[in-house]
């Protein structure tokens, strides 16, 4: 589970978050949706702790990413915005690197690596460097390094970005498959339809605020048509006004 | 600690496969500089020992007047050619490099040499052409000889002996070893060897700073729970092991390589065996932390491959610039110099060359304070990849 407890965080003169909560809670898929430049991969950093927050708070099943990075951190699998891989080694060894990172012992290590090609389908790539791999192939390898520990939450920053139909479809159904195993997932998008076919709960955040929140059916409701993207819309209004 | 071993073990194996850093810690510095340095060793030997070898050119305006002194110098065998014009010629000739010496000798010469007067030759020499240095002390060497012979006989004409002109007899007792005469020439050595050292590791810090912020695998690294110091300590490690790689890689080419330089022709001999080679890649070892601490800093705060790549290139002369005073101004070995980095290495490599015992407390001092800088830096970068801004 995720809590975000109003964080707050300014870049010189910029505001760049001035107040976004939210819970994520295990066992759903949690969106984080606004337009680009909104705060979302602000809020993001601030919760996988590379940036710190000047207010606020994020805690990880409870543990203070301020105060208790390690424990908390070890409790967090994190794909960054446009994550890149080592090209010079293989997938195997890219996701050994973080394994072994996270304080894995070397025999359980290689087995779950394994478990994750089967899970991710990498097995023709495990072996490949990474050189040349398509986009898709380097998301698959960035998100097995994310999840080699076993992360009970999952942090995702706009992971579809430049990836094909498939590659897409396949990402949804991972989300899906691990949401259904009890974990907590917390991603970014800006694109709505996105967020509305996949999340059980959306948190929608323009100029660094929150300024709608709720199920999909939920923040429908509100604006009494059945488009999400009219709530949309009109939520990201009600925050400029 | 296991994750500092972790970082270590990923970035050597990731640069084995990166043709730069091969290229540039395996062939270019331990390759290419020996190479380059042998080449040059030899074709300065050689200009040398030609010159000495060859008989003395001599243009002599006014050959006329003193056909004993110019049969003198064609005795010793300088080959005398008949020079056309005055002084004002002469002058000329010289500042053009047409001629490395010109002798005049006026028309009053010999008039004013037999009245026992001081007989006036003007010897027309340029003393910024250092390629004429050779030639002018020897002309001035044997006209002085010359004098000194007319002085005898004078004297000896007169019933006295010639000993009576000669109060003081001087004799130059150079005590200058065959190798240390042979260092003269090899004070650049050093130079080589920490500019190779550097290059060494030039790629491999620029690779796990500002090429992997361009990578974009930064970030997901500093996402980790791992001490963000174990993460640089083990990046400026595997930098340092590149480095210690071509430095004993160049050291041993160098030891190979200049036993091809034919010093013994010079009457010098070359002080690098095994074990010099051993104690020179000792003594740079403590080096190579202050460089890479140096080279991870500056590469950090870049913004990208190619703009760490022109900056090192800068930094990486910095270190090399206490070698250059040192080896022109010929700077003796001193403790107080000991405390500063890559100037002490370069004066205890000179003194190993030299093959000198090198002094202990000079050792030490130079480790300690080549460490201490070193530990100062790498804290610093550790300081540094704390900071939020590390992602750019």
């Amino acid at each position: 589970m995720i809590v975000l407890e109003g964080l707050a965080k300014r870049f010189g003169a910029v505001e760049a978050v001035r107040e976004v909560s939210l819970a994520a809670q295990d066992g759903r898929v949690t969106g984080l949706l606004g337009p680009n430049g909104a705060g979302k991969s602000t809020t993001l950093r601030l919760l996988y702790g590379v940036l710190r927050p000047d207010r606020g708070r994020a805690l990880v099943d409870g543990l203070d990413v301020a105060s208790a990075p390690r424990a908390a951190l070890g409790r967090l699998g994190v794909l960054p915005h446009n994550a890149g891989i080592y090209p010079l080694l293989t997938a195997r060894e890219n996701i050994r690197y973080f394994g072994a990172l996270q304080g894995m012992p070397e025999p359980a290590l290689e087995r779950r690596i394994d478990e994750l090609a089967a899970l991710l389908d990498l097995g023709a790539i495990l072996e490949r460097r990474a050189k040349g791999f398509s986009q898709g192939e380097r998301l698959k390898v960035a998100l097995a390094r994310a999840l080699v520990h076993g992360p009970q939450n999952l942090v995702l920053d706009e992971p579809t970005n430049g990836l094909d139909v498939l590659a897409t479809r396949n990402l949804r159904e991972l989300i899906r498959r691990l949401r259904d195993a009890g974990h907590c997932l917390l991603f970014s998008s800006h694109v709505m339809q996105e967020v509305g076919a996949l999340c059980d709960d959306i948190v929608i955040v323009a100029h660094g605020r929150v300024v709608a929140r709720g199920t999909p059916e939920e923040l429908r409701a509100t604006v009494g048509s059945g488009s999400l993207e009219d709530a949309f819309i009109a939520a990201l209004g009600a925050g400029a006004g | 600690m296991r994750a500092l071993w972790t970082v270590l073990c990923k970035e050597l194996v990731e640069n084995a496969r990166d043709r730069r850093t091969v290229l540039s810690a395996l062939v270019l510095g331990p390759l290419g500089a020996p190479l380059l340095f042998t080449v040059m060793m030899n074709l300065t030997l050689e200009r040398g020992r030609e010159r000495a070898e060859q008989p003395l050119e001599l243009p002599v305006a006014g050959q006329r007047a003193a056909p004993n002194l110019v049969a003198f110098l064609k005795g010793e065998g300088v080959r005398i050619s008949d020079f056309q014009g005055g002084a004002a010629a002469a002058a000329a000739a010289v500042r053009s490099h047409e001629a490395r010496v010109v002798l005049v000798i006026p028309d009053t010469y010999g008039e004013r040499l037999r009245a026992g007067e001081p007989a006036a030759v003007q010897l027309y020499t340029d003393s910024s052409d250092t390629g004429a240095r050779g030639d002018r002390v020897r002309a001035e060497a044997l006209l002085r000889g010359y004098g000194s012979q007319i002085a005898a006989w004078r004297l000896e004409a007169r019933g006295l002996s010639p000993l009576l002109a000669q109060p003081l007899a001087v004799d130059e007792v150079d005590v200058s070893t065959p190798a240390a005469r042979a260092l003269a020439v090899l004070g650049m050595l050093s130079y080589f060897i920490v500019f190779a050292t550097l290059m060494g590791g030039l790629y491999v810090a620029i690779d796990t700073t500002a090429g992997e912020r361009e990578r974009g695998s930064l970030e997901p690294l500093l996402t980790l729970p791992v001490p963000r110091r174990a993460l640089v300590y083990g990046k400026i490690l595997a930098a340092g092991a590149y480095m210690s790689l071509s430095l004993s890689l160049t050291v041993a080419t160098f030891a190979v390589s200049l036993r091809f330089v034919r010093f013994d022709t010079l009457g010098m001999a070359l002080n690098l065996g095994p074990r010099v080679a051993l104690a020179m890649v000792a003594v740079m070892l403590p080096f190579v932390l202050l460089g890479s601490a140096l080279m991870t800093i500056v590469a950090s705060f870049t913004r990208s491959y190619r703009e760490a790549q022109s900056w090192l290139a800068a930094v990486v002369l910095v270190p090399t610039l206490p070698i250059v005073f040192a080896a022109l101004y010929q700077v003796p070995s001193r403790a107080g110099l000991m405390w500063v980095p890559s100037l002490s290495q370069h004066l205890l490599i000179q003194s190993l060359l030299r093959g000198e015992e090198l002094k202990a407390s000079h050792v030490l001092l130079s480790v300690a304070a080549t460490l201490a800088l070193g530990a100062l830096l790498a804290w610093i970068a550790a300081r540094l990849y704390g900071r939020e801004r590390i992602l750019g």
